[in-house]
Parts: C-alpha cells; sequence; structure tokens
C-alpha cells in the first residue's frame, strides 16, 4: 500500500488531495464534512477585512458543457468570503481542534498595504491554522479594488507582499499565482524571492462562458449585463499543467514547492500535476460538480497506481516528469512516427478520413468498403486522426526503427538525436562555426 | 367484458386495458432525451446510416441540427430526402437499416436512435403544420397518380413542388394506402396517417379523389388522355391463398384484413379477436397480426411459419418485441389442413426440414393446433394491372428512374420489382419517379 502522506512546507496532511480555497470551503460546515469523506486538507475559502464584501444576488456561476451536460468549464463571480471575519476565524479553530491530523491553510486577501497584512496575521495565528495562502489570483471584483490578480499580475508586489508576511508570522506562505498573465515564471520567481515558501496555481482564468443571443448579454448575466469571471474545470486543465511545468523546470524556482490546481477530477489528472512538479494539489470543480466523495475514488486510484508502479511514496512521483518537459527547439527531428488503425477495432466512423483529408496531409485511405488504412507516404504524424478517433487505442503511433526508410521523404531513418539547433534549415545553426 | 369467451369475440379487455396495449409502441423523446441522443452522434464521414437508408436522408446532419437546438431545421432536412420522415420515423425496421448501419452499434452494441431521433424532429415541424417547402411556379403539366399509399403521395408531393398539378386517385375511402390500413395500430397513433396527409397536400396542387379505383371508376387509357404522365403506387391488392383444405371456413381471413379493421375501429373495444389465434406466415405483417390480437386480450397468438428463423421477413427485433407481448412463434411448420364444422376449429401443421438446395418438404410428423381464428400472412400480390404494363416476377417491371413498358407511365411502391414492402422504399421510389417525370415534363430528361 503506497504512502500517500503529504509534507508541503512543512504542512501535513494524510493525503494529497486538498479542497482549494473556495465556496467548498467557505465555512465550518461544509470543511468538516469534506474531513470526513476523506479530503487531506483545505484551504479555507478567502478572508478579508470587515466590514465583510457583498456579493451579487443574482447567478454566480457560468458553465461549457460537452455532450451529456457534461461540465467541462465553469467560471464564476463569487468573491470572497462574505461572512464576517469573526465566525470564520473562530469556526477555523474549532475545526482545526477537532482535525489535527488534517491540513488547515486560510486564504488570506487584504489591501497591498503592510498595516492590513499585519492585523490580520496574527489573528490567523491564533486559530491554529496550518499556513496561509496569499490570494493573488481572482480576476474578478477584487481585483478592481487592488487586490487578487491586480496584486498577482504585478511581480513586484507579489514580492512585497510575500516578504510582509513572511516578516509577521511564523506559518508557511503560500502564494496563489494568476494565469491572467504572459510569463507565468516571474510573479513565481518574485514570490520565492519575498520569501515565500510555495506557491500554488493556477486561479481562474479571465472568461466569459457564452452570450445569451434573445438578450445579447454575456453569461452569467445579472440584470441584462455580465462580466468577465474566473474560469475553472477541467477545460483548464492544461493550461495550469503548462505554468505548474514552467515553474517546476525554470532555473530559479525549480524544485520549489508548489500546489497544483486547475481541473483535477480524477487520481490521473491528480498524479500529473505530481508528475510535473506539484507536491500536493486542490481540488474545487470537482467537488462542486460531484460532491465531497470523489475524493475516495482520486485516493484509493493514486493508490493503486502507485502500487502497480513501484512507487512508495509521493516523494518517488513528485517532479517526475519534469526532466521531460523541454523546449521545441530541443525536440528530436530524427525521431519518426507513422499513423497506424487498428481494423479489429475501427468502428467505421470515418472521422480519421475526415479530419485528414479536409484538414491535414490526405494520408488516410477509405475503401469502398469503409476500411481505412494510413498512408505512409503522405502520414506526418500529426496524430490528428488519434485524437479524432472516438475510440481509444483505435488509432496509435508506431515509431520508425533506425534504418528503416520514412517513405514520405524516402529518408533512412537515423538513430542519432538531432534537434532544430543544427538542422541545415535553422539559419541560426551555423552561427559561431562556420 | 369475458377474457375467455369462446370463439371470435369483442371487448375481451376493457377500454383502460386496450387503451394502455395500443398507446404508442415507443413514445416521443423529450427536449432532454433528443438532446442526450443526439450528443451521441459522431457525425461519421459519408456515414453508413445515410447510405443504409432507402431515401439516403443526411442523418448525421440532422441529429446535428438537433443537437445544436434547431429540430425544425432537422426536420426539413429529413424531408428535404423523404417527405413522409413523420410516418418512417415509426415505422421503419431501423434495427436492420439505418440503426443497424450505426457505428456505435458496431462499438458498443447500442446504436444512435435515429428513428426516435427522427420522430423527435418531424413532431416538432407537423406539430404546427408547418409545410416546410414552397411550390415552384405552376408548369401547366398534369399527372395522374394513381394510389395514395407512401409512393403515390412522395410521387404527388415532389411533382407539385416542381410546379406540376397532380391528382391522386384512391380506390379506398380513406388516402394513405398502407399507412392508413396496413401498419399496426400502436405504431403510428392519434390518426397521424391523416394528418400526415393532409399534412403533406399542404405544398398545394395536390387533388386526392377517394373511392376512385382504377379499372373500376377509370382506366388508365382515360388517365393517359387527360393527363401528361401517370404514375402507378397501387400497391398489391390480393392476398396469397393457403391453398389448403379448409380455408373457405369462417374465423379464416387475410391478415391484412385485420389489421385494417384495427385501424379504423373507432373503438377497439368493438374489434372482435378469437380467444385462440393462428398467424401463418413469417413478415411484418404477420408480427402485426399477432401482436395485437395479443393485445386485444386473445389468449393464446401463435405465429407458424414454414421456414426456420433465419429466413422470416421480421427482423429479430420485432420478433423479440412479439415474444415480450406473450406471441408464440413455431418455426419450421406449414399448414396442411384446417378443420372445423361451421367454423374453424383447429389447424393440422406438418413439420418441414429445408433441403440444402433450399427446397422445402415436409417431414410427415403433424400437430393440431387449435384456432378460433387464422390470419393468412403469407404475402400480398398484385391485381388490377392495366393492359399493356410488363409483369415480372409478378410485379410491374420498371426500369432504374421507375419508368414502366408503357410510354408515360412510371410505377414505384409495392407493386413493383423489386419491392421491398416498406414505407421508407415506396416512398424513395415515388420520388425518384417524380424526378424521372419531372424531367420527361420538362424536355431535361
Amino acid at each position: 500500500m503506497a504512502d500517500l502522506r503529504c509534507n508541503f512546507v512543512g504542512i501535513k496532511s494524510p493525503n494529497p488531495f486538498w479542497l482549494a480555497s473556495a465556496p467548498p470551503t467557505d465555512k465550518e460546515y461544509n470543511v468538516r464534512r469534506a474531513f470526513e469523506a476523506g479530503w487531506g486538507g483545505v484551504v479555507w475559502k478567502t478572508l478579508g477585512e470587515d466590514p465583510p464584501i457583498v456579493n451579487v444576488n443574482g447567478p454566480r456561476y457560468g458553465a461549457v458543457h460537452g455532450p451529456d451536460r457534461w461540465l467541462m468549464g465553469l467560471n464564476n463571480i463569487e468573491l470572497i468570503s462574505d461572512r464576517p471575519l469573526e465566525v470564520n476565524l473562530r469556526e477555523i479553530k474549532a475545526v482545526k481542534r477537532d482535525w489535527p491530523d488534517r491540513a488547515l491553510v486560510v486564504s488570506l486577501m487584504v489591501p497591498c498595504e503592510e498595516q492590513a497584512w499585519k492585523r490580520i496575521l496574527p489573528l490567523v495565528e491564533e486559530t491554529g491554522a496550518d499556513g496561509i495562502e496569499l490570494n493573488f489570483g481572482c480576476p474578478h471584483g477584487m481585483s478592481e479594488r487592488g487586490m487578487g490578480s491586480a496584486v498577482g499580475q504585478v511581480p513586484e508586489y507579489v514580492e512585497m507582499v510575500a516578504r510582509w508576511c513572511k516578516q509577521n508570522t511564523r506559518m508557511p506562505v503560500i502564494v496563489k499565482l494568476t494565469p491572467n498573465i504572459t510569463d507565468i515564471r516571474h510573479p513565481a520567481r518574485a514570490a520565492f524571492r519575498g520569501g515565500a515558501d510555495a506557491v500554488s496555481l493556477i486561479n481562474t482564468i479571465n472568461s466569459i462562458t457564452g452570450v445569451d443571443l434573445d438578450s445579447f448579454a454575456p453569461e452569467p448575466t445579472i440584470d441584462g449585463k455580465g462580466t468577465h469571471g474566473g474560469y475553472c474545470g477541467p477545460a483548464v486543465k492544461p493550461i495550469a499543467l503548462n505554468m505548474v511545468a514552467e515553474i517546476a523546470r525554470d532555473e530559479e524556482t525549480r524544485g520549489k514547492p508548489i500546489s497544483g490546481i486547475g481541473g483535477i477530477t480524477t487520481w490521473r489528472d491528480a498524479a500529473e500535476f505530481m508528475a510535473l512538479g506539484a507536491s500536493s494539489v486542490q481540488v474545487c470543480t470537482a467537488a462542486m460538480t460531484y460532491g465531497f466523495r470523489i475524493v475516495e475514488e482520486m485516493i484509493a486510484g493514486l493508490s493503486d497506481w502507485m502500487d502497480e508502479k513501484g512507487h512508495a511514496t509521493l516523494d518517488d512521483i513528485i517532479g517526475k516528469a519534469v526532466p521531460n518537459v523541454t523546449d521545441w527547439q530541443f525536440l528530436n527531428l530524427n525521431h519518426v512516427t507513422k499513423a497506424v488503425i487498428d481494423q479489429d477495432l475501427c468502428i467505421k466512423c470515418g472521422r480519421c478520413y475526415a479530419a485528414c483529408e479536409d484538414t491535414s496531409h490526405q494520408a488516410i485511405a477509405m475503401s469502398e468498403d469503409r476500411v481505412f488504412t494510413v498512408k505512409d507516404e503522405e502520414c506526418v504524424a500529426c496524430n490528428l486522426c488519434v485524437n479524432v478517433c472516438p475510440v481509444e487505442g483505435c488509432i496509435t503511433m508506431r515509431t520508425m526503427v533506425p534504418g528503416e526508410v520514412d517513405p514520405r521523404t524516402g529518408a533512412v531513418v537515423s538513430g542519432e538525436y538531432a534537434n532544430w539547433t543544427t538542422h541545415p534549415n535553422n539559419p541560426g545553426a551555423g552561427c559561431g562555426t562556420g | 367484458m369475458n377474457r375467455w369467451t369462446p370463439g371470435i369475440a369483442p371487448e375481451r379487455l376493457s377500454a383502460d386495458e386496450l387503451a394502455a396495449n395500443f398507446s404508442d409502441l415507443h413514445p416521443p423523446l423529450d427536449d432532454h432525451e433528443a438532446f442526450v441522443a443526439a450528443g451521441r452522434c459522431y457525425f461519421c464521414h459519408d456515414a453508413p446510416c445515410t447510405a443504409a437508408c432507402p431515401t439516403e436522408i443526411d442523418i448525421p446532419m440532422f441529429i446535428r441540427e438537433i443537437f445544436s437546438g434547431r429540430p425544425e431545421a432537422a426536420a426539413r432536412t429529413i424531408f428535404a430526402r423523404n417527405v413522409m420522415g413523420g410516418m418512417c420515423a415509426r415505422v421503419c425496421p431501423t434495427e436492420t437499416l439505418c440503426e443497424e448501419a450505426c457505428v456505435r452499434e458496431m462499438a458498443e452494441g447500442k446504436p444512435v436512435e435515429i428513428g426516435r431521433l427522427q420522430r423527435y424532429a418531424t413532431d416538432r415541424l407537423m406539430g404546427r403544420n408547418a409545410h416546410p417547402f414552397t411550390r415552384a411556379a405552376p408548369t401547366g403539366h398534369k399527372v395522374a397518380v394513381v394510389g395514395s399509399g407512401p409512393a403515390g403521395l412522395a410521387c404527388a408531393h415532389r411533382l407539385a413542388m416542381a410546379g406540376h398539378d397532380v391528382v391522386i386517385f384512391e380506390a379506398r375511402e380513406k388516402p394513405g394506402g398502407l399507412n392508413e390500413y396496413g401498419i399496426a395500430a400502436y405504431k403510428t397513433t392519434e390518426g397521424f396517417a391523416q394528418a400526415e396527409v393532409g399534412w403533406l397536400i399542404g405544398i398545394g396542387g395536390i387533388e386526392i379523389r377517394t373511392g376512385t379505383a382504377l379499372g373500376r371508376d377509370v382506366t388508365l387509357d382515360d388517365l393517359l388522355d387527360m393527363f401528361d404522365a401517370v404514375f402507378l403506387g397501387m400497391g398489391l391488392a390480393g392476398v396469397n391463398a393457403l391453398g389448403i383444405p379448409g380455408e373457405d371456413l369462417a374465423g379464416v381471413e387475410p391478415a391484412v384484413d385485420f389489421i385494417a379493421r384495427i385501424r379504423q375501429a373507432k373503438n377497439l373495444t368493438e374489434v372482435p379477436v378469437g380467444r385462440n389465434v393462428v398467424v401463418v406466415g413469417g413478415g411484418m405483417t404477420a408480427i402485426d397480426a399477432a401482436v395485437q390480437a395479443k393485445l386485444l386480450g386473445a389468449e393464446h397468438a401463435t405465429i407458424v411459419y414454414r421456414r426456420g428463423p433465419e429466413r422470416m421477413g421480421a427482423s429479430e427485433y420485432e420478433r423479440e418485441l412479439a415474444a415480450a407481448r406473450g406471441v408464440s412463434i413455431v418455426t419450421n411448420a406449414r399448414p396442411v389442413r384446417i378443420l372445423g364444422q361451421d367454423r374453424l376449429e383447429e389447424v393440422v401443421f406438418e413439420y418441414t426440414i429445408e433441403t440444402p438446395q433450399g427446397r422445402l418438404e415436409g417431414t410427415g410428423e403433424t400437430f393440431h393446433l387449435p384456432a378460433d381464428q387464422l390470419f393468412k400472412a403469407i404475402g400480398q400480390k398484385l391485381e388490377g394491372v392495366p393492359g399493356g404494363i410488363e409483369i415480372e416476377n409478378g410485379k410491374i417491371r420498371v426500369d432504374a428512374a421507375g419508368r414502366t413498358s408503357r410510354e408515360r407511365v412510371w410505377a414505384g411502391g409495392d407493386c413493383v420489382a423489386p419491392g421491398e414492402d416498406l414505407t421508407v422504399t415506396a416512398t424513395a421510389q415515388g420520388r425518384d419517379a417524380a424526378e424521372s417525370i419531372h424531367s420527361f415534363l420538362t424536355g431535361e430528361g
């Protein structure tokens, strides 16, 4: 049985699955039930200064659905906790007292002034919470008041606030990053320069989920108007994975603790984030879609996979994929693959044919009786057929072995590694040698 | 009301039971169900479902239109190829056509519910009696259509759309042909066949003269004098006989008459049915007769087919449906004698084997089935074909465009060879003949 115990910047939890700072962690009732369900930790929904903020009284969420109303993406215009600070602090203290083995991190957002942070930090510390997470991410409402992503988008502010917090509390400081920025590495570096113990990412992405074509109003719509909200859920996972990887492989921040967030729905998603360098993960949309019980599958799934692969502890998987994330220019251009269609699995829908014929390289042939075959002499191995095929595993990529002749180029496949930096077509490749 | 009344009697079941038994076989999909069902379509390239449809409806496109919230656009896509799309959605043996070809049948054994989606779309448009097509400017040409079944209606509609004036001559009292008289009641409820005719002629330019039979009230020569072209869609008026002793006893009748009687009944409690019913045959007509006999309250309904189950015209799906309603199916047995004093009492069957050459031989072993009622469902035959029209294997010979051997005369539907006895095939033939007639009339053909 794999050991799923997680030690994230000294914050211990029985498993790496935490609920992210969001509506599910807004109050004691929810958090107690989450812990009962098995969640390893929570990041309590963001506390601010009194008087509490107010929320809209209309829809707070918008959604993007796949077939059968599968919730692919969710967006929200909810603000930070709208309950009095004292109530939240009292509940945090009570929960932490009863659940000492679970991670309880408190998310914070106060104005960008040192005094504001100095006021709130001792109050949080007094609850016995394990750490704080600085909400530099929320892209709506709070950012217009100079908080949330308005801070996260300015690396200097990130560094400054992180430093204030480190100077004013003994608790570990996690900086939550906004993805609404050009290069995620800059705020991440700033956070660590400011002394932060870790970063967590991603927060939500600026978004409009749709437009009502009768009222011509963006959704979600409040009295005929709408505003951009924060997008999350399975749809954002690829963006989050890349940002986690960027930080994990950046020279300045390599090896620093990351809490991965963004569309994690199953154990597999979590394992992927961890492989790219996250040492804990945070979940929100999946819980909001299916309820707290999903953590059972996450725990069992991660454990079973680790057992199957012989990974004893989380440290055996964290960051394992980071060395394999590289820049395009270093990809091996001598690596040649060809699509192969498994005729036994093929259901003859012809989507591979339509995709390749209409939009790619005309590399799939279709016979009168609907047998689809790859034309190796045309196939550039783009993978589109694999991606549009409804049957998993029906179309795969075969790696050509060195010595074979690529029918497309007529060239013998080389076993040598060669990338763009040395390619004859690269105008810069010859520099310094010629 | 008495379920156990001997002989042939009405009211074996209560009005409520009958209403429940004869309710819609496949209730329509609601919006949610339709959305989920439509979401399963893969939008296949050169889709096998479309290829399997005799009218070649662009099935992936209409399902995509449903999925994007445009059921009426989906209906237009359907009607553009098959103006009888509403009826076909109800009666097509989709399990042997589009849904059998669906790639998800191969993938998971669960095809996209094409038939029900088609009904969802067509119901939506027909529900507000909206006619999706407009008629071209009148051409002055006149075409006579004999028979108002699916072939005749499809032909008439396409001709009218092109601007020609059409008169349909229908022998029976109501238009619709087998859609009105020949399809099991629970497959087309609430007077749908008549509603469909009314909707279809909404295109304009079509006159229907009922009670006017070819050969009795009007001749082909008359029609050729009065019209520029004639389409024969008269179906098969005759019924094949068993040719065995006792066939003339009371209680023995064609299955199609029983089916028509149920369809035309104002009140199902008035339709008499035997306590023991035997149906001879193996096609859809046999199934429809036997199932409806059970639904009317027959204690036993037995289909007896002379060859093996794999040779039955009724699909496996239909046979399972019949079995689920309590119909027994006996195969490899043929009737040899019908016994009774004043009326049918029992039927003697002989077991058969099929030789490797496909010849049927009796084994000599017999069995008796008690029967108050015997329905013959061993096929219909062509009757009343005007002179000068060539016949081939008992049906009107036509070319690919539906032309008969006689100038200016086209034909389609069950009366032509090869006919598949399907609404959808008849519709395709009527439509294609109309295109050929149109080309002829406008000098383009």
